[in-house]
């Protein structure tokens, strides 16, 4: 891709979309397979890029050594706290790890002479292009895409859809839920990690509202597991296109559209709107979420049937 | 010795106001078994309401008549077309509802946003820094007044639920929905007022609480997770744990505010509510049993 176009902006846009294809799907493995629904995914990811910052910063070691280690970090922390709180179930879990979420974030906050507090880490990119990052970028995605389709395809893969249908008739049948639920936990944790020490990589700067942000990392990364199609293998791909493409809308505001459309008839009214529109990803988000669970409860993936039908007029069958 | 007693007051009237928190959420958990994450932005709604009230002269005591009453309402459209229709789809995840007041939640915040810009707004009435004394210990006014019309609305609810009809088949749709609909009860129509209720509820907390805090848009966040672990110390469905649940609460934040530091004042809410969840899984619920 890197060889067609030579253009920055695209590319960051594909290493971005590359990189919550990584974060949906392992979202959608503990939530749309094993049905424990994580509210607290910038954890994860706040962990794997801590872990690469905070290795270069104080140890001087290169990033990549983070990238490694990001993931693993963010195992050990997830495995803990999974341990505990697997025995709270549906939402009650989802809370906890909004808790987690927030105990991390704080905790960021307060070891000020450790992590840099608010003020953040800022590191040193190891290469100038943004080539390199594509290429990693992709085969984080593809390495994540065929770990996902492997573990899915696999005994503990049915054992995990079969603690979402009925965690207490997996029981009986004498499925170790509480271990499955750790295994899940701890391949989504692995993969968010991973992704958090490559956003680590990339931007070269992280602060704890960055990267442990309940809006723009947990609930985003739940948005593209939604939207893309929950218990689907290529549904959160789908999701990270369509997500990242809304945000991208309007952080430019639908692509400067109303700033054009406002530097052409000279109207100061539709240049503030433009200036509103790239305020208002949140309430893009949440209007999204909305609509999404109302209408497309399964995703674009799961309900491709239902879309083809209404919006294509076309027989599902045919 | 002062500190310690000046630290236990602050907490108790900062925990009534919790318990009014915690009783509309604890409501809308018990009847309808779904988490309302966008219950600290009802609130905020309800401040914005207050504080445009008073921006008109009224006073934010007053203002409770006209924030309540709307709040009611946006809670049962709420109730009735967002979240009722979810029960109809089929769905993987039956963590949808949450999910969908998160998304509530979201558009509550951001539409105030537009209107009223992310600048932290006052209400500054007569009453809002005043203080009188009992022996050597100080009493904010403002909070200690919130305080009796918090423990009198929880007081109301109480008995609104034990006595009254309408009380009795919201009790029973949260015992059991099915056996509340064959004995004739419209399970449907109870979860509306449910809802309504709850941000009416929530909505009185946020006028009261309007004269001594400052008023953003963001503030809703933190506020759903604090009803939220009350609802938990509390136990659900059940109000008078919500009023040991608030107290607890307002108490050990302002501890740690002391003695640990003011940094660790949220950390300190959310260790608890994991603890509790871990060992006290029923909340004060067992020890009341209302």
């Amino acid at each position: 891709m890197p060889l067609v176009m030579k253009d920055n902006y695209y590319l960051h846009l594909m290493i971005l979309f590359l990189m919550w294809v990584v974060i949906g799907s392992a979202w959608n493995l503990i939530a749309g397979y094993t049905g424990q629904v994580s509210f607290g995914d910038a954890a994860f990811f706040g962990c794997g890029a801590y872990t690469a910052g905070l290795l270069a910063t104080h140890l001087g070691v290169s990033t990549w050594w983070g990238l490694a280690l990001g993931g693993f970090t963010a195992i050990a922390v997830g495995l803990p706290f999974g341990w505990i709180c697997f025995r709270m179930r549906g939402a009650y879990f989802a809370l906890a790890t909004l808790a987690l979420n927030e105990v991390l974030r704080h905790a960021a906050t307060i070891a000020e002479g450790f992590t840099g507090g608010m003020v953040g880490i800022l590191i040193m990119p190891s290469f100038t292009s943004k080539a390199p990052y594509y290429y990693i970028a992709l085969a984080m995605a593809v390495a994540s895409l065929a770990s996902l389709q492997l573990v899915v395809r696999s005994k503990p893969g049915y054992y995990f859809v079969s603690i979402r249908e009925d965690q207490d008739a997996a029981e009986s049948l004498g499925i170790n839920t509480h271990f499955y639920k750790m295994l899940s936990l701890a391949y989504a944790a692995f993969w968010t990690g991973m992704a958090g020490a490559l956003y680590m990589n990339y931007m070269g700067f992280i602060d704890p509202h960055v990267v442990f942000n309940l809006h723009d990392i947990s609930i985003m990364a739940i948005l593209v597991g939604i939207v893309g199609g929950v218990g689907t293998v290529y549904g959160p791909a789908v999701g990270a296109f369509v997500m990242v493409a809304i945000q991208e809308m309007f952080r430019s505001g639908f692509f400067g559209l109303f700033k054009w459309l406002g530097d052409v008839s000279g109207s100061d009214s539709l240049v503030r709107v433009a200036a509103v529109l790239t305020q208002a990803h949140v309430l893009g988000f949440g209007i999204l979420v909305v609509v999404v669970i109302l209408f497309l409860p399964n995703g674009i993936v799961g309900d491709w049937p239902k879309i083809r039908k209404r919006v294509f007029r076309l027989d599902a069958g045919a | 010795m002062d500190v310690f007693l000046q630290t236990l007051v602050a907490g108790i009237l900062k925990g009534g106001l919790y318990a009014l928190i915690g009783i509309g959420m604890t409501l809308i958990m018990g009847v309808m078994g779904i988490i309302n994450l966008a219950h600290g932005q009802l609130m905020m709604l309800a401040m914005y309401v207050t504080f445009v009230l008073n921006t008109m002269g009224v006073d934010p005591y007053f203002s409770l008549f006209v924030a309540m009453p709307l709040l009611f309402m946006l809670g049962v459209a709420i109730q009735k077309f967002l979240l009722n229709p979810l029960l109809k789809t089929e769905t993987i995840l039956p963590e949808n509802q949450v999910l969908m007041t998160v998304g509530i939640g979201m558009v509550l915040t951001e539409v105030v946003r537009f209107a009223f810009s992310s600048d932290y707004k006052y209400i500054t009435t007569t009453y809002s820094n005043q203080t009188f004394f009992l022996g050597n210990i100080s009493f904010s006014s403002a909070l200690t007044i919130a305080f009796g019309i918090a423990i009198a609305f929880t007081v109301a609810m109480f008995f609104f639920l034990v006595k009254t009809d309408l009380g009795r088949s919201i009790r029973a749709t949260a015992q059991d929905k099915d056996a509340a609909t064959l004995m004739g009860v419209n399970t449907g129509r109870i979860t509306v007022i449910t809802f309504g209720l709850g941000s009416g509820l929530v909505a009185a907390a946020g006028c009261l609480l309007a004269p001594v805090y400052y008023i953003f848009p963001d503030l809703g966040g933190p506020f759903t997770a604090k009803a939220f672990i009350i609802t938990i110390l509390g136990g659900l469905g059940s109000t008078v744990g919500a009023i040991f649940g608030g107290v607890t609460l307002g108490m050990a934040e302002s501890m740690g505010a002391t003695y640990l530091g003011m940094e660790y004042e949220d950390i300190i809410g959310l260790t608890i509510f994991v603890l509790v969840l871990l060992f006290l899984p029923g909340g004060f619920k067992r020890l009341t049993k209302i």
